[in-house]
């Protein structure tokens, strides 16, 4: 059953940037959009399970740090080769200045 | 000594890369922190236009010069221009493109990664994959499609593919398979089958304009049209392929540490252009996710991590040479890389600890591979 787990504190990522965050042995990504929006996916690119925590945000889209696969970060949606699986996204609301996940 | 080792894709030293955990295991990367990192990685259109514009420029220049001239003999000094321009960078602007690194635009990368791929005579989609393939298991046998040169090298292929050759004769049969939807069971092993109409697709692009330009040359009973589109991947080719070889070749195999087997060269200013800074190799597959045209600026910041790089191109020769030719008296033989004392060990069992000449970790005892 999906409960709101306590990702990070907002600080914790910069804003157009991601960080990992690891719970009960997954791993997963926590973002912070250019308008100060925070989202979560899982961690690992669907294409050769690399941790996007070493990608690059830019905008709305997050680029797998190995081979370059692109995803909205915010629907997961795979947006051309490498990448053909789109990512799972999880949702998040902000409390008291952190960052929780319903996962 | 023949060679004990199966590069083929699918073949026997693939399972045995995925048996000793080459596969599945973490690559080193050099520390470098996360805000140097998005600095490094952080896209930009003006480089890219920049150079691309210089690119296109000089086409022009040197293909209306070539034609101008044509059929005198002062048409060739720009015919040779024009031939590295077509035959060699787009090699590079294919590269950069496939990576997504070169411009911030995306429809930019695609639209150069499109016309480069049709010069360089590679498929776009069948090469993306393979080019993926490449960077996740980086000259790990039989996996990755793009090792240059086997051990031992085959010395007539690769002095052939300075002009095109293995390439193009490579090139035009998978050409028209492609185009009849079909694909070798090789291939398809790195291309999800979701993609496959897309490689059909674009074979068929390609063989349509070889169509149009050999019907130019037939009705106008002249080989111009040949030597601008086709003909420059052969005679103007020598650029890349000088430039490739010097990436990986000679170094070890079935390691998982980039500095052990890729190499980084200073180039002069023209080769840079040329290659696009794809000469900071280390760099490159160690951070894919980074811009050519910030290479240099990662190359300052890791070097104390990375093995001293070769001062030009004829140093890295000197090292190449020699060692295809010890290849063919000891396939097991390999060039290696002398991290400096500043520099991090990692994984020391798959090269570290292992001297040229010894059996690569894993394949020892296989017996020789079939011809």
């Amino acid at each position: 059953m999906a409960q709101w787990v306590e990702a990070c504190s907002t600080d914790d990522v910069d804003e157009e940037d991601l960080i990992r965050f690891d719970h009960d042995g997954r791993t997963f990504a926590i973002y912070q959009s250019p308008d100060g929006k925070f989202y979560c996916t899982d961690g690992l690119c669907t294409h050769e399970k690399v941790h996007l925590s070493g990608g690059l945000v830019m905008d709305h889209t997050v680029e797998c740090p190995k081979h370059n696969g692109r995803f909205d970060y915010r629907t997961g949606e795979a947006k051309g080769a490498p990448v053909c699986i789109n990512l799972a996204t999880y949702p998040v609301r902000v409390d008291a200045g952190k960052v929780l996940v319903e996962i | 000594m023949p060679t004990n080792r199966d590069y083929a894709l699918l073949g026997r030293d693939a399972k045995r890369a995925e048996e000793i955990g080459l596969i599945s295991a973490e690559w080193y990367h050099s520390d470098v922190s996360r805000t140097e990192m998005k600095g490094l990685m952080k896209r930009s259109d003006q480089p890219a236009i920049r150079d691309t514009m210089i690119w296109i420029a000089a086409f022009i220049v040197t293909g209306g010069l070539a034609v101008y001239f044509w059929p005198t003999w002062w048409s060739v000094p720009f015919f040779l221009a024009y031939g590295v321009l077509y035959g060699s960078s787009s090699d590079s602007r294919w590269h950069e493109c496939g990576h997504g690194t070169a411009f911030k635009t995306q429809w930019m990368n695609d639209a150069v990664y499109q016309v480069a791929s049709f010069m360089v005579m590679r498929n776009p989609v069948i090469w993306r994959w393979s080019h993926t393939r490449h960077h996740t298991h980086t000259i790990i046998v039989g996996h990755d499609p793009e090792i240059i040169a086997m051990r031992p090298a085959d010395l007539i292929k690769l002095g052939g593919a300075f002009f095109g050759i293995p390439d193009v004769l490579a090139y035009f049969p998978e050409l028209l398979r492609a185009s009849l939807g079909q694909l070798p069971e090789t291939t398809r092993s790195f291309i999800p089958d979701s993609e496959q109409p897309r490689v059909f697709f674009w074979a068929r692009v390609h063989l349509a304009i070889y169509v149009v330009v050999v019907l130019l040359a037939l009705i106008t009973w002249s080989i111009l049209p040949l030597m601008l589109v086709g003909l420059p991947r052969m005679y103007g080719a020598w650029h890349m392929v000088m430039t490739g070889v010097m990436q990986h070749l000679g170094l070890a195999e079935n390691v998982l540490d980039h500095r052990l087997n890729s190499r980084t060269v200073y180039l002069n200013p023209v080769s840079r252009f040329l290659y696009w800074n794809m000469n900071y190799h280390v760099e490159h597959h160690m951070f894919p996710m980074v811009p050519y045209h910030a290479l240099p600026r990662l190359h300052a910041l890791i070097k104390l991590d990375l093995p001293a790089p070769h001062p030009g191109i004829l140093s890295a020769y000197r090292e190449i040479v020699p060692a295809i030719f010890r290849q063919f008296q000891n396939p097991d033989w390999f060039v290696k890389r002398e991290l400096p004392p500043t520099a991090k060990p990692y994984r020391p069992e798959f090269h570290g600890d292992l001297e040229p000449g010894q059996p690569t970790p894993g394949i020892n005892g296989y017996p020789l591979a079939a011809e």
